[in-house]
């Protein structure tokens, strides 16, 4: 287990920030924290990296106790912050340096060769991080976060502010260093983002409303749907398939006939001869896939209501 | 000992890298030893006229110097008074850099990655107070020897052994470093309440303000620094240092800091 959180709560002058989280992560798992601005997620964080203190509650990071073994916890974990926070007037290598010897880091220069080639930055290892652009500081911060190799990694809004080019680099790094079989604990506003890289999301918002992974997500609060695209309007057709046994709904929206039901592998063809055999013009056949966005948006207002 | 020296080299790294802290090392140790040479050298070249561009002067100096020509007391008094000046250097530099160093973390958004070693608060402020300490102990000892040299060049063996007495040599030794420490623990008290590192500086400038007001009542005639004076403002200093040291580390809450630098 690499997290595991029990009604931790963490209140700041009587504002609750984080209520009565209970969590469970796995080692190896890319988790997804996501939740509106103020949510609580940031807080969340420097909770579970032990920067700040729980109010209540309990947590494990990697079998230490969060409030006990603080230092442990320090050092067996990596933190990408929300900002870079790199040294402006120090070079690539000196910044890394710096931190590599307060992780303790056996082999510092080496180490630090090996990221800053790893992430294309070797290049301008001697130029001020101050002369970078933001994905370059965001690549070197990255960097910083995996010096020690820690085995659970914390990113902070990893590509916040970051242009497309620069954030798809730093997927693209999460998703190598995913296959490397570290823990990743993301928290992202990049709903895409976060349906392409972690195997389980949570929705955040002071307290946890679901946690699950985006296909079960999906599952619970849509079922399953397969839309046919007709050449006609879809609404006379409805009746077709309205009486089979399998179907849980069916709805027209112009020319498409949306069927949710639970095996649509097994039931599509049926389906399909009926409508032809029908005389319908059936032009494509696919599975509705709601998004990630639909998903956050769904809860979310739900919540709100 | 390995995370505080890292951490006494990355201050170093970064902060003289900032001219107004380069300027405040480098520059304020030469004007202290420049200015008095340049007095001494300007009275020596007046010569016995320069003894009697104040009248009553004998009145001024009291008991200062018994048995010494009015000119040769008013050297050694101004030997006296500028050797005062290396008490406000270990004041004044510390101060600069503690700003920068806490400040700067803070402007920069350095401060949650470097909380989040496994470096402990302790670590972390001893760094940052000897980075601070002792450029402004070695600029201070520095500056001071060359002062030193230079009167001791200048003037005769009489006036330089009246105008530097002993209780010098333990003021800019022993109570340099206090009080360079007592600027050090303020500037970082006030760093972790302010944003803005001029602002910092600039409240922090204050604790001179105690040295000053010694420069301007010596100057005055009201008291002379002596022995006695050294060694009641040496043992304040341990005092107070303990006391503030305590009261940095109990402000400088980690999670206060993180929470609420905005």
């Amino acid at each position: 287990m690499a997290i595991q959180t029990e009604n931790l709560t963490k209140k700041f002058d009587g504002v609750t920030a984080v209520d009565r989280l209970t969590l469970t992560i796995d080692e190896g798992e890319v988790f997804g924290f996501l939740g509106p601005n103020g949510a609580g997620k940031t807080t969340t964080v420097r909770l579970l990296t032990s920067l700040i203190a729980p109010t209540s509650g309990q947590a494990t990071v990697l079998g230490y106790e969060v409030g006990r073994d603080d230092q442990e916890i320090r050092r067996h974990v990596g933190l990408l912050t929300e900002t870079p926070g790199m040294y402006d007037r120090l070079s690539a290598w000196k910044n890394l340096t710096i931190y590599g010897r307060l992780y303790e880091v056996p082999d510092v220069p080496g180490q630090v060769e090996k990221y800053l080639r790893l992430l294309g930055l070797w290049e301008r290892r001697n130029d001020p991080a101050g002369t970078f652009s933001k994905g370059m500081k965001q690549k070197l911060a990255i960097a910083r976060a995996l010096l020690h190799e820690p085995r659970l990694l914390f990113l902070d809004e990893p590509t916040a502010a970051l242009d497309p080019e620069a954030a798809k680099l730093v997927r693209d790094f999460i998703v190598e260093v995913k296959g490397q079989g570290r823990t990743i604990f993301l928290t992202t506003h990049n709903l895409e983002e976060a349906d392409k890289l972690c195997d389980r999301i949570a929705i955040f918002k002071t307290q946890l409303m679901v946690v699950d992974s985006v296909a079960g997500l999906r599952g619970q609060l849509y079922g399953r749907q397969v839309v046919f695209h007709l050449a006609e309007p879809a609404a006379p057709r409805v009746s077709l398939l309205q009486t089979l046994s399998y179907v849980q709904h069916i709805e027209a929206d112009a020319n498409k006939l949306v069927v949710a039901l639970d095996d649509p592998e097994t039931h599509n063809p049926e389906m399909i001869r009926l409508l032809v055999e029908a005389g319908v013009n059936i032009q494509f056949v696919g599975e509705l896939r709601h998004t990630l966005e639909d998903i956050y948006l769904q809860l979310v207002q739900d919540e709100q209501n | 000992m390995n995370k505080i020296r890292t951490i006494i080299g990355k201050e170093w790294a970064e902060v003289f890298k900032n001219k107004l802290v380069f300027f405040s090392v480098v520059f304020m140790p030469l004007l202290f030893v420049v200015l008095p040479v340049a007095t001494l050298w300007g009275m020596n070249a007046l010569g016995e006229d320069a003894g009697n561009l104040s009248s009553g002067g004998g009145d001024f100096f009291g008991d200062f110097c018994q048995g010494m020509n009015e000119f040769d007391c008013g050297q050694a008094y101004m030997l006296s008074l500028y050797a005062l000046l290396f008490m406000i250097l270990p004041l004044m530099i510390p101060v600069t850099i503690a700003a920068y160093s806490i400040v700067g973390e803070k402007t920069t958004r350095s401060l949650e990655p470097l909380l989040a070693t496994p470096i402990t608060t302790k670590e972390l402020l001893t760094g940052k107070a000897l980075a601070a300490v002792i450029p402004a102990i070695a600029a201070t000892w520095l500056a001071f020897a060359l002062f030193l040299v230079s009167s001791w060049l200048m003037l005769s063996p009489e006036v330089f052994r009246l105008g530097i007495q002993p209780y010098w040599l333990t003021a800019v030794i022993f109570v340099g470093p206090l009080l360079a420490l007592f600027a050090v623990t303020i500037a970082m008290m006030i760093s972790s309440r302010v944003t803005d590192p001029r602002t910092a500086e600039q409240l922090a400038g204050f604790v001179v303000l105690p040295i000053i007001l010694i420069l301007v009542g010596q100057s005055l005639g009201l008291f002379l620094i002596n022995g006695e004076l050294v060694l009641v403002l040496a043992a304040v200093l341990i005092v107070l240092d303990v006391i503030l040291l305590i009261l940095t580390v109990k402000i400088f809450q980690r999670e206060t800091i993180l929470t609420r630098w905005k």
